[in-house]
């Protein structure tokens, strides 16, 4: 019941947070939209039993990525923009029909994937006595490091390119 | 359970919202907003699955957050040098790759 309850709540704020974030005008509002929206979706993480991945999302997205944004936003002096820059009826008609589709394709392929994941799953049973004997970090610390080693090696490679091509990209004199 | 397929259907929403978003706005900035909303979408429901077919999917979902770390870093730097340049952050009025 309580459960519930959070889930609702969490529900909401993800899907008006989501939603103010595309209606706002200022892009710096738009922005602390969608960390509302992000925090809601931790929350539904640490129901859903994903205690790790919850901290993560809300220290890494919430906390370093989307403040990366409010710096860019900030350093272009973009705040308090008067004008909407919301597109047209006819582009605007045409994006809600392709949101709507996207909607409709990933509910009906979602629902075919829950049918058949939820016939041979591992069950709550499972999953408490995992979180019981490895904890929350070892739960996904344990396939991370033995099955996918090498993946997380080339991640940090991936991270390091990123650093270089952002500097080099946003230097101030090209070459 | 009930709280999966809700889960399910609130990461579809998501996904759709940030879809819509990224065909409405014009700011570039917003736009890339709205993607990393998909992207934690596409989290929901990679999380919702490690319940039924395994743990490994939260080890997705760690590898999803360093590649989004890495695009916003790198598109971030993309959006500055382009605003140095045009000194404005709207998609229409971007129309040359070299100039």
């Amino acid at each position: 019941m309580m459960a519930d309850f959070f889930f609702v709540l969490f529900a909401v704020m993800a899907i008006g947070g989501a939603t103010a974030m595309v209606l706002a005008r200022n892009p710096v509002a738009s922005l602390l939209y969608l960390v509302m929206a992000f925090f809601a979706m931790s929350g539904i993480f640490v129901l859903l039993d994903a205690h790790f991945i919850a901290a993560v999302n809300l220290i890494v997205y919430a906390g370093a990525i989307l403040v990366l944004f409010l710096f860019v936003i900030m350093l272009l002096n973009l705040g308090g923009t008067a004008r909407s820059d919301l597109r047209g009826p006819i582009s605007r008609m045409f994006g809600i029909i392709v949101a709507g589709s996207a909607f409709g394709l990933l509910f009906f392929m979602l629902r075919r994937g829950h049918e058949t994941s939820m016939a041979g799953g591992m069950g709550q049973a499972t999953i408490d006595a995992m979180l019981q004997s490895q904890g929350a970090v070892g739960m996904v610390a344990e396939p991370m490091f033995r099955n996918y080693l090498v993946p997380f090696e080339i991640t940090s490679l991936l991270l390091l390119v990123a650093i270089v091509g952002a500097i080099v990209l946003a230097r101030r004199s090209a070459p | 359970m009930e709280i999966e397929t809700y889960t399910l259907i609130l990461s579809a929403l998501l996904f759709a919202i940030g879809t819509a978003g990224v065909m409405l706005r014009r700011n570039v900035i917003i736009m890339f907003m709205c993607i990393e909303l998909m992207l934690n979408a596409v989290n929901l429901t990679l999380v919702v699955f490690s319940r039924s077919l395994g743990i490994e999917a939260q080890v997705f979902v760690f590898f999803v957050m360093a590649v989004a770390a890495a695009e916003a870093a790198v598109g971030l730097a993309i959006i500055i040098a382009i605003f140095r340049h045009y000194e404005l952050v709207d998609v229409d009025r971007f129309n040359l790759l070299k100039w």
